[in-house]
């Protein structure tokens, strides 16, 4: 006798405690084992692009920062660079100075909230909160910086919206020499945790080729083992002039490109912003950060495309100008909503537990999947 | 490493009247323009040779250009009718390094473009915001379905047309609140 | 206790209900301990304050949640099997709250002392196992489906272990009786089973290093077949939601919250009968040297009660640091690791209890 069995459709969200927003996945699974995922998008869709066309060059910023709200500096800047080079303007050096100051600030802080919600998802939600611990020091500092913890409007088209806090530096450096020493703890903690290895180790394995078919960006696509960072490989602003390593994948507990190394990666990666930031706070020169500012944004016809290496891969602002004070169109080509598209080929075969791993360590935020 | 103009040529070489145009006079960037249906010929010869290798679509943005002639509706609102629709392609080679825009342009009214999906898989998911947001057709799309709105929008209404209307009604549902 | 009441009262049906009402008292005081110390201790491992509004240091948050719990209303899904959706937080308490009947808190206080103990415990906690199914199938739920086949795969295959070595502890002690067999580890720690067990000599010695073993495996056991992180996965939060019980809310949610941390005292219990002398002080009893005969139940129970605690706080600790196995991975930890090893170290126990 042969039992009849059935493959069962499972709705994973839009509500659901670890599609880290309004995500919904269908998974076709027979048992635990996925058989498909089909991400469906769009909840939190508000037609930012449209926003943008009715709005004034300078009035985008703020809604940039609704992108991906855990790196909302590198969508200002991304933004501000692109009209910048849109306009031909020369930014001031202490402009550029903190804005890669701040940038790696909100890198880490952003990291830090991929790796605890990643380590919240697999059960381990003591690190999620050690995170959260040191990720409010960053967030203080930018409080104090610009009024807000979150959605900041700081980095404005050719310069900044406050000058930096007198504290500032003083601050930076003291969370620098503070989070050198408690990085170690995630470590001890998490990343060398047996059960966290197997959990992720051999996971959701993304071939190289494939990454970059895909489009894959960040440390999604530098788990996978290639040295591809925009702030080397397509240098902005002054990253040029700073000492920093790119981390890879290297597969040290498994296959390269599984869930642990885009989770290594991450770690890595906060050690050399630190290592950015160390390099530049020092050299914050004199000056003012509003002289550059155009008194009215006109850009000439054109088109531009820029991108920069924000925390979850490559934030790129496509704006076309017809030369008036409104952009014509603005795409932005968010790299959650890019990465999110390889979900589907990396669950295949997997087991519903393992969706959730990979999903936690691809690292969406649906701000910027759905604009 | 090749400039715009080096590709334009090599293009040129292979596809002839395929690739339309090289337009260098935007302050940023330069864009050749290419046959909305031999895009996808154009694309898989500049992802596989190995002069090119643009391995990766950095970015993938429909475009409502509204160079028609605006005309009014019955109800008195504007609506754009000619005029063409255009599809923006952003490449990069990561071994290379270097960088092209392509552009194509299909008729308003009717447009259609072949998709690059099976060229770039990123594609996919950006080609089904293109027809989601501005209307552009992609010929032998595997799963051409809105993506951002949702599955049953009002047929025809792309929200990022520069003459979209807001519906009265979605679902039986007011939609200006 | 019951032979006291009995004796107190003269009627059996008294005596049984007060008897009974011990242990329902004791699952409600651990559950309302339990909550409130998972979230202090919680909040202390994560660099957090924790509860700290109602009452002193938030002592009473988990009476104020107890009565939100009450009031609630009973809101019922649609389209589920009603009469199994009612009965399954029952049958789950049930489980834990009937085990209770034969664990010794000293000497004196046992709800009912039957000779095969440790057998009726593992009897009656499978229990547990009908109620989780139950409460899957019939929430008309994926999630609650998925938990459910999730944990009773799981419990059904962690109960080997936990059997195996509480065999071999059998084996050894000769008696079912938990009472029994915390008599015999009586006086001084060194007579715990952990350390070989009362018995001077050669063996005593020997036993040791399989006795940790023994020990170690019955805990993780222990700790699967209540569903604990690392192994929560029933209820993996972050996959199902909240697993079987996704689809109950108010009294009923609680039964089964309920029924978590009496089962967490009961198997912390077992433990520490099995290993660690059961109610006996490690360090002999003021009673004796005073003099005062009545005192030594009560330092009895206040010996159990906080080997007991110290049990559930192990488990608190392991929750909060350690991530959650797959579903996979937990059962070749069960099938692959734990239950050879129980095997062997029966075998080796059962030669050296010959010598």
């Amino acid at each position: 006798m042969s039992l009849k069995t059935e493959t069962m459709v499972l709705n994973m969200g839009p509500q659901h405690p670890s599609t880290h927003g309004v995500l919904r996945l269908e998974l076709k699974i027979d048992g635990e084992l996925v058989l498909d995922v089909k991400p469906h998008l769009g909840y939190l869709h508000r037609c930012f692009e449209k926003h943008a066309e009715a709005m004034q060059y300078n009035q985008v910023v703020p809604y940039t920062d609704r992108l991906d709200y855990l790196a909302a500096m590198g969508n200002n800047w991304g933004y501000a660079l692109a009209v910048e080079k849109l306009m031909g303007i020369q930014v001031p050096e202490r402009v550029e100075y903190i804005r890669v100051i701040v940038a790696e600030l909100q890198r880490i802080a952003s990291h830090q909230v991929a790796l605890g919600s990643n380590a919240a998802d697999i059960g381990a939600f003591t690190p999620f909160l050690y995170l959260f611990r040191d990720r409010e020091h960053i967030l203080s500092i930018f409080e104090d910086t610009c009024g807000a913890r979150m959605l900041y409007n700081y980095i404005w088209v050719g310069g900044l919206s406050h000058d930096i806090h007198p504290d500032f530096v003083k601050k930076v450096k003291e969370f620098v020499s503070y989070y050198k020493a408690t990085i170690i703890e995630l470590d001890n903690l998490l990343s060398y945790n047996k059960i966290f290895i197997e959990r992720t180790a051999n996971i959701g394995v993304l071939p190289l080729d494939t990454a970059i078919n895909f489009g894959a960006s960040g440390p999604a696509l530098r788990g996978s083992g290639i040295p591809f960072d925009l702030r080397r490989d397509d240098p902005y602003s002054i990253y040029d002039r700073f000492d920093f390593e790119i981390p890879v994948g290297k597969g040290l507990q498994g296959q390269v490109g599984d869930c642990w190394d885009r989770y290594y990666v991450r770690v890595r990666e906060m050690e050399q912003s630190l290592r950015i930031i160390e390099q530049a706070i020092d050299h914050i020169p004199e000056g003012d950060v509003q002289s550059a500012i155009p008194k009215r944004i006109k850009p000439p016809k054109g088109t531009v495309y820029t991108r920069i290496e924000n925390p979850r891969g490559e934030l790129g602002y496509f704006i076309i100008s017809d030369g008036n004070t409104n952009p014509f169109r603005v795409k932005v080509r968010a790299p959650s909503f890019v990465n999110l598209e390889v979900l589907g080929e990396l669950c295949k075969g997997h087991l519903v537990a393992d969706v959730i791993a990979i999903l936690g360590s691809i690292d969406i935020v649906l701000g910027e999947v759905d604009r | 490493m090749k400039n715009a103009e080096e590709i334009f040529n090599i293009l040129k070489d292979n596809f002839g009247d395929a690739v339309i145009a090289l337009d260098k006079d935007t302050p940023t960037e330069a864009v050749i323009t290419v046959d909305p249906l031999k895009i996808h010929l154009v694309g898989e010869f500049l992802r596989t040779n190995e002069d090119m290798m643009f391995d990766s679509l950095m970015c993938l943005s429909g475009v409502d250009d509204a160079n028609g002639k605006k005309v009014k509706d019955a109800d008195g609102t504007d609506i754009i009718e000619g005029g063409t629709l255009s599809v923006y392609y952003h490449l990069h080679s990561v071994s290379l390094k270097h960088k092209i825009t392509l552009k194509v342009s299909a008729p308003r009214e009717d447009a259609k473009v072949e998709s690059v999906e099976n060229v770039w898989k990123c594609a996919d998911w950006h080609e089904r915001e293109a027809f989601d947001l501005v209307g552009i057709k992609f010929l032998n799309h595997p799963d051409l379905r809105r993506i951002m709105m949702p599955y049953d929008w009002e047929e025809g209404s792309h929200p990022l047309r520069k003459d979209y209307k807001n519906p009265e009604f979605y679902q039986g549902m007011k939609v200006p609140y | 206790m019951y032979q006291f009441i009995y004796d107190l009262t003269g009627n059996v049906i008294i005596s049984t209900l007060v008897t009974a009402v011990f242990p329902l008292v004791n699952v409600l005081i651990v559950a309302l301990i339990g909550v409130y110390l998972e979230r202090k201790i919680s909040a202390w491992i994560q660099d957090r304050v924790g509860p700290n509004r109602v009452g002193p240091f938030g002592l009473f948050q988990t009476v104020a949640d107890f009565i939100k719990m009450m009031q609630k209303e009973d809101a019922t899904p649609t389209d589920i099997d009603g009469k199994l959706y009612n009965l399954a937080p029952v049958l789950v308490f049930t489980g834990c709250f009937a085990a209770y009947a034969a664990i010794p808190f000293s000497s004196q206080l046992i709800g009912s002392e039957v000779e095969v103990g440790i057998f009726f415990i593992l009897a009656v906690s499978s229990f547990t196992v009908a109620g989780i199914l139950m409460a899957g199938w019939s929430s008309n739920n994926k999630y609650a489906l998925l938990g459910a086949m999730r944990s009773a795969a799981q419990i059904v295959s962690y109960e080997i272990p936990t059997a195996l070595v509480v065999l071999s502890m059998v084996m050894l002690m000769g008696t079912l009786s938990l009472t029994k067999i915390s008599e015999m580890q009586t006086a001084y720690f060194w007579n715990w089973n952990i350390l070989g067990g009362a018995t001077l000599g050669l063996s005593k010695f020997l036993l040791i290093p399989f006795m940790i073993v023994g020990f170690i495996i019955i805990f993780i056991s222990t700790l699967a077949e209540v569903n604990r992180t690392p192994f929560d996965i029933p209820e993996a939060e972050s996959e199902l939601v909240a697993g079987y019980f996704t689809e109950y809310c108010g009294m009923k949610w609680a039964m089964f919250m309920l029924a978590e941390y009496g089962n967490m005292f009961a198997v912390s219990a077992i433990v520490s009968i099995l290993f660690f002398g059961g109610y006996h002080s490690p360090f002999g009893y003021l009673g004796n040297s005073l003099g005062i005969n009545w005192l030594i139940p009560y330092e009895q129970a206040f010996w159990f009660v906080a080997k007991g605690w110290f049990f559930i706080l192990v488990q608190m600790w392991l929750r909060w640091t350690l991530p959650r196995l797959r579903v996979d991975q937990l059962m070749s930890l069960c099938w692959k690791y734990l239950i050879p090893y129980a095997v062997v170290n029966l075998v080796v126990i059962g030669i050296i209890s010959l010598l």
